[in-house]
């Protein structure tokens, strides 16, 4: 059942095949079997999960379906969740119980999913190979010595290794698309605004977004279609119509105009990831698709700027964790500044609190116009570069990550190294775009991502792109050993 | 040497909208702590802030009224610091744009002149909670009731030169804002509160002196004594070879001084950036429209209006405007009178003595506008004398009911009988033949003698204008 797609899973059930209940007994073992060496999930929501089921297969029986009814998914631990512990990886929420459910959340129980537990993450999700998670490192299936990429490492890991048929992510400089390429998985990170983030705990607000991690498009398409639309409780959230997003998965490709630009081939890319999309860019030739060479010319500005936007506003949202109201409160704190000054230096780790003193430096009284402004300005010119590539081409394609997935430890100590691992992925935050990766290949024996880069709304077209893919290659159903 | 002050006021006034800034809680004052605070209130992790459009309405009614230039596009910022009431770590503000621009509001001052004070800009922002410290034995209770209440903050120009024309400024924007119904100004509840920046330099001199910011000013008495006092602290300093350092300071109404809070080495930076949680508010001209069209008659054309139409003095018509429930009092008691003059004598006197009495708003004075004007209509038709007519308001503002009602069960009408108040002066006649002897001698002071005899002996009731008359004929006769 584990090796079924969601869409095979939804007709399975429907025609009683199996049972939500049986399903979600047959992931919830394999989690409690396998995860050990993955340490994927922070909570396994069992009781929950097992009572979601039931009145999954009570609709199921009453005849009122749909079609993700009864289907088993984790959330990202940074999505609250009503009764469940919501940890954002971090000490500081251990222990956390959100009192309401994320707008994401909400719409996929309606849709009558079924949730098995929340997934391992980058503390505050800041992180490329979920290293900072308060909760422990999670390891890639494909090589247990290796990173997963991050910050939703749990959940690419997870789906990778078949202990959930879809997990949630959050994507704010990649992390969605990049853990989906280390682990061989579909993500897709949607426009900004089209998934409220009402829930979603803050990291930098004006990039974060939320959105699917899947074994396949068509799968991508379903669940988004559920996360997608306007929310009144999020200002940011555009209210614009959910199309149906597996209604044009088979329209074809022929004249497709496809961008490579020519900043996402250069230096730093390794050879091995390079020959994998330019093969999966071939299969698109033969699909009829036609290659454009582009330019972006302001890429390089993407990873300094991002590092100015992201921190800066992660120190803000991250204020509130302050030990008043909720979260980690030292102990026997002797006043008012040793309680803020100990509750926050015991509870957030290293690597929140270099982004925390980058960007209050940034947003300091006289620097503020030299980088946040200036930032702001970049951010301006990449959103024009893409602007202008898409008056000429209808989708971009290139990698998602310059290497494959990277020894646990080996960055760890070398945050400038770690963060170029984002500078094919961070551009699309800086501009609010669609981006999706998919599995292009593998170098050896590591799975290698394709990304694509849709104009603003473009997510059929995207999901369009990337399903016409999988439907002529196997990169996405390939298991990692130990997996199958 | 002769020393000129330098004013000028930010001032704080909630917004009396139904829900707070950026959440659907209530507003209400006075409920049970943290009863009041949602999981936007409380600054829990993923939740967001939705800006509430009625406070957006009353900024641009506020900006209407004190015509200032309302931004089309104004934007969200947040002000960072730490402190246990203010949940999220920051305070939502506006800092670059806010939503009112330059404006100006015009006082008058005790010479009878006028002055144009000028409105810097007036922005949009929540207020932060409250921390609690007694009762909680070394620790400190917050309660977050007051957090995310709407706030409109009003900064004005360094225009103001003493302390009293800061007082009539915090007056005349007091008046304003509860005429705009937009706050209900209420500053025990801490609805409406001042903080003065304030400065001195010798006359004559074009720059201004060092200021320092004086906080926690809640009434119209204190801002005038906080700024007396500090006026004369930052001259003594002076005087005596000092310098005044920039700080703010704190002002202490049980002392009656100001201590230094911090100073400007100490100031916080706020690291302000536009929040990314919001979008920019964007104002059409539909809206500003609509604003227009929604504002009530202001306070000085109200009082011109009364000058001109009911022949009020500039003094009674400035008195009688100078609160929204005031005017409308006066009007609708004069609906029912048809005597501005009468009517307005008894509000300024009689309602206004009671109300100021028992530190009561006209709103729940127990004299209605219906009540008074009832018995100002028995006055008119003289039914009762003006003095009489105390005793009634008495007896209403007692609770003992309507004029009409006090008068019967009183017994208070007033005798128009000729017969009976006759047979009354005969016997007061009969009773000081001396005096009645030289009144009619010319000795004309006795006039007021015999008549004040007559109201004693019918206990007010007789007319005295009635008894006059009859009286003039006796001595005729």
């Amino acid at each position: 059942m584990h090796n079924k797609t969601i869409a095979e899973l939804s007709r399975g059930l429907r025609e009683g095949d199996f049972s939500s209940e049986e399903l979600t007994r047959h992931f919830l073992e394999r989690i409690n079997r396998l995860d050990n060496s993955l340490n994927s999930f922070i909570t396994v929501s069992e009781e929950l999960a097992l009572a979601q089921a039931k009145q999954a297969d009570a609709q199921i029986a009453a005849g009122e379906v749909g079609a993700l009814t009864g289907i088993p998914l984790a959330q990202k631990d940074i999505f609250c969740t009503d009764g469940v512990k919501t940890s954002c990886g971090s000490k500081m929420l251990d222990n956390f119980i959100a009192p309401y459910n994320a707008t994401s959340v909400e719409q996929l129980n309606a849709a009558g999913t079924v949730m098995l537990g929340k997934t391992n993450m980058d503390e505050f999700a800041m992180g490329s190979s979920n290293e900072t998670s308060f909760y422990g490192a999670v390891k890639n299936p494909w090589n247990t010595d290796t990173v997963p990429g991050g910050s939703s490492g749990g959940s690419a890991a997870a789906v990778a290794a078949r202990l959930t048929p879809c997990a949630t992510g959050t994507d704010t400089g990649g992390s969605i698309r990049q853990p989906a390429a280390l682990c061989g998985v579909t993500g897709l990170k949607p426009t900004y605004g089209r998934v409220s983030r009402y829930g979603m705990i803050a990291f930098a607000s004006s990039l974060d977004q939320g959105g699917p991690l899947t074994r396949t498009a068509e799968d991508a398409a379903m669940i988004l279609g559920v996360m997608a639309g306007f929310d009144e409780r999020d200002s940011t959230s555009i209210d614009t119509p959910v199309p149906d997003y597996t209604a044009g998965l088979n329209d074809d490709l022929n004249g497709l105009k496809i961008g490579l630009p020519k900043e996402y081939f250069g230096e730093g890319l390794d050879s091995g990831i390079g020959d994998a999309v330019h093969a999966a860019i071939d299969e698109y030739k033969k699909m009829g698709a036609e290659i454009v060479d582009i330019s972006l010319p302001n890429t390089h500005l993407a990873v300094p700027a991002y590092y100015v936007v992201a921190p800066a506003e992660c120190s803000s949202n991250l204020s509130r964790f302050d030990g008043v109201r909720f979260g980690y409160r030292c102990e026997d704190p002797k006043d008012l500044e040793d309680m803020y000054k100990r509750s926050r230096g015991e509870a957030f780790g290293a690597e929140v609190k270099r982004r925390i003193l980058i960007g209050a430096y940034a947003l300091s009284s006289g620097y503020y116009d030299a980088y946040y402004l200036k930032a702001q300005k970049v951010r301006r010119l990449i959103s024009a570069d893409f602007k202008q590539a898409f008056e000429s081409v209808d989708v971009i394609m290139g990698p998602t990550s310059p290497t494959p997935a990277f020894g646990l430890g080996e960055k760890a100590d070398d945050p400038i190294t770690m963060y170029l691992s984002d500078i094919y992925t961070i551009a699309v935050n800086l501009a609010g775009l669609p981006g999706m990766s998919i599995p292009a290949g593998f170098v050896n024996n590591m799975p290698a991502g394709l990304q694509i880069i849709g104009n603003y709304f473009e997510e059929a077209k995207l999901l369009n792109v990337a399903h016409k893919f999988q439907q002529i290659t196997d990169h996405h159903q390939r298991t990692p050993a130990g997996f199958e | 040497m002769e020393w000129e002050t330098v004013i000028g006021l930010e001032i704080h006034t909630q917004l009396a909208s139904k829900s707070k800034i950026f959440s659907a809680a209530s507003t209400a004052y006075g409920a049970e702590p943290n009863t009041q605070a949602c999981t936007v209130d409380l600054g829990l992790p993923g939740v967001l802030p939705v800006l509430n459009k009625e406070a957006v309405s009353m900024a641009i009614k506020f900006g209407l009224a004190i015509d200032a230039e309302i931004a089309p596009r104004s934007v969200f910022a947040r002000k960072n610091y730490f402190y246990p009431d203010l949940p999220k770590g920051y305070q939502i503000s506006q800092f670059e744009l806010p939503i009112v621009g330059k404006g100006s509001l015009t006082i008058e001052l005790d010479d009878g002149g006028t002055k144009v004070i000028g409105v810097t800009r007036a922005h949009l922002e929540e207020d932060a909670g409250k921390s609690l410290h007694e009762d909680f034995h070394g620790m400190t209770g917050i309660d977050l009731n007051r957090a995310g209440t709407p706030l409109l903050e009003i900064v004005s120009e360094p225009d103001m030169r003493s302390p009293q024309e800061a007082v009539a400024y915090m007056k005349k924007m007091h008046s304003l804002v509860r005429y705009l119904q937009i706050s209900d100004g209420n500053m025990q509840e801490g609805s409406f509160r001042c903080d003065a920046n304030v400065s001195v330099r010798p006359k004559g001199q074009q720059e201004f002196g060092t200021r320092t910011e004086l906080k926690n000013i809640n009434s119209f008495r204190y801002v005038e004594r906080a700024i007396e006092f500090e006026v004369e602290r930052q001259i003594e300093l002076i005087e005596n070879g000092g310098e005044v350092v920039q700080e703010t300071r704190l002002y202490d109404p049980d002392k009656g001084e100001t201590r230094s809070m911090r100073s400007k080495e100490e100031a916080m930076d706020y690291r302000y950036f536009p929040d990314p949680d919001l979008l920019p508010v964007e104002i059409t001209t539909e809206m500003l429209e609509r604003g227009r069209q929604s504002l009530p008659e202001l306070p000085d054309a109200k009082k011109q209006r009364f000058i001109s139409d009911f022949k009020l003095s500039e003094d009674d018509a400035a008195l009688l405007t100078a609160s929204r429930e005031m005017a409308d009092y006066f009007e609708s008691v004069i609906e029912i009178t048809e005597d501005p003059k009468l009517s307005a004598n008894w509000i300024m006197g009689e309602l206004t003595g009671f109300l100021n009495k028992e530190n009561r708003e006209i709103n729940d004075s127990p004299v209605s506008a219906g009540m008074l004007a009832g018995m100002i209509l028995r006055i008119k038709d003289n039914t009762i004398s003006g003095k009489i007519a105390k005793e009634v308001f008495e007896a209403m503002w007692a609770g003992e009911g309507e004029a009409d009602a006090i008068i019967d069960s009183r017994g208070l009408k007033q005798i128009t009988d000729s017969g009976a108040i006759e047979s009354v002066l005969d016997e007061i006649i009969a009773a000081n033949p001396k005096q009645f002897e030289q009144l009619k001698g010319g000795k004309d002071k006795l006039m007021g003698f015999f008549v004040g005899q007559v109201m004693k002996q019918t206990q007010g009731k007789a007319n005295p204008a009635q008894v006059n008359e009859l009286m003039k004929k006796k001595l005729e006769a």
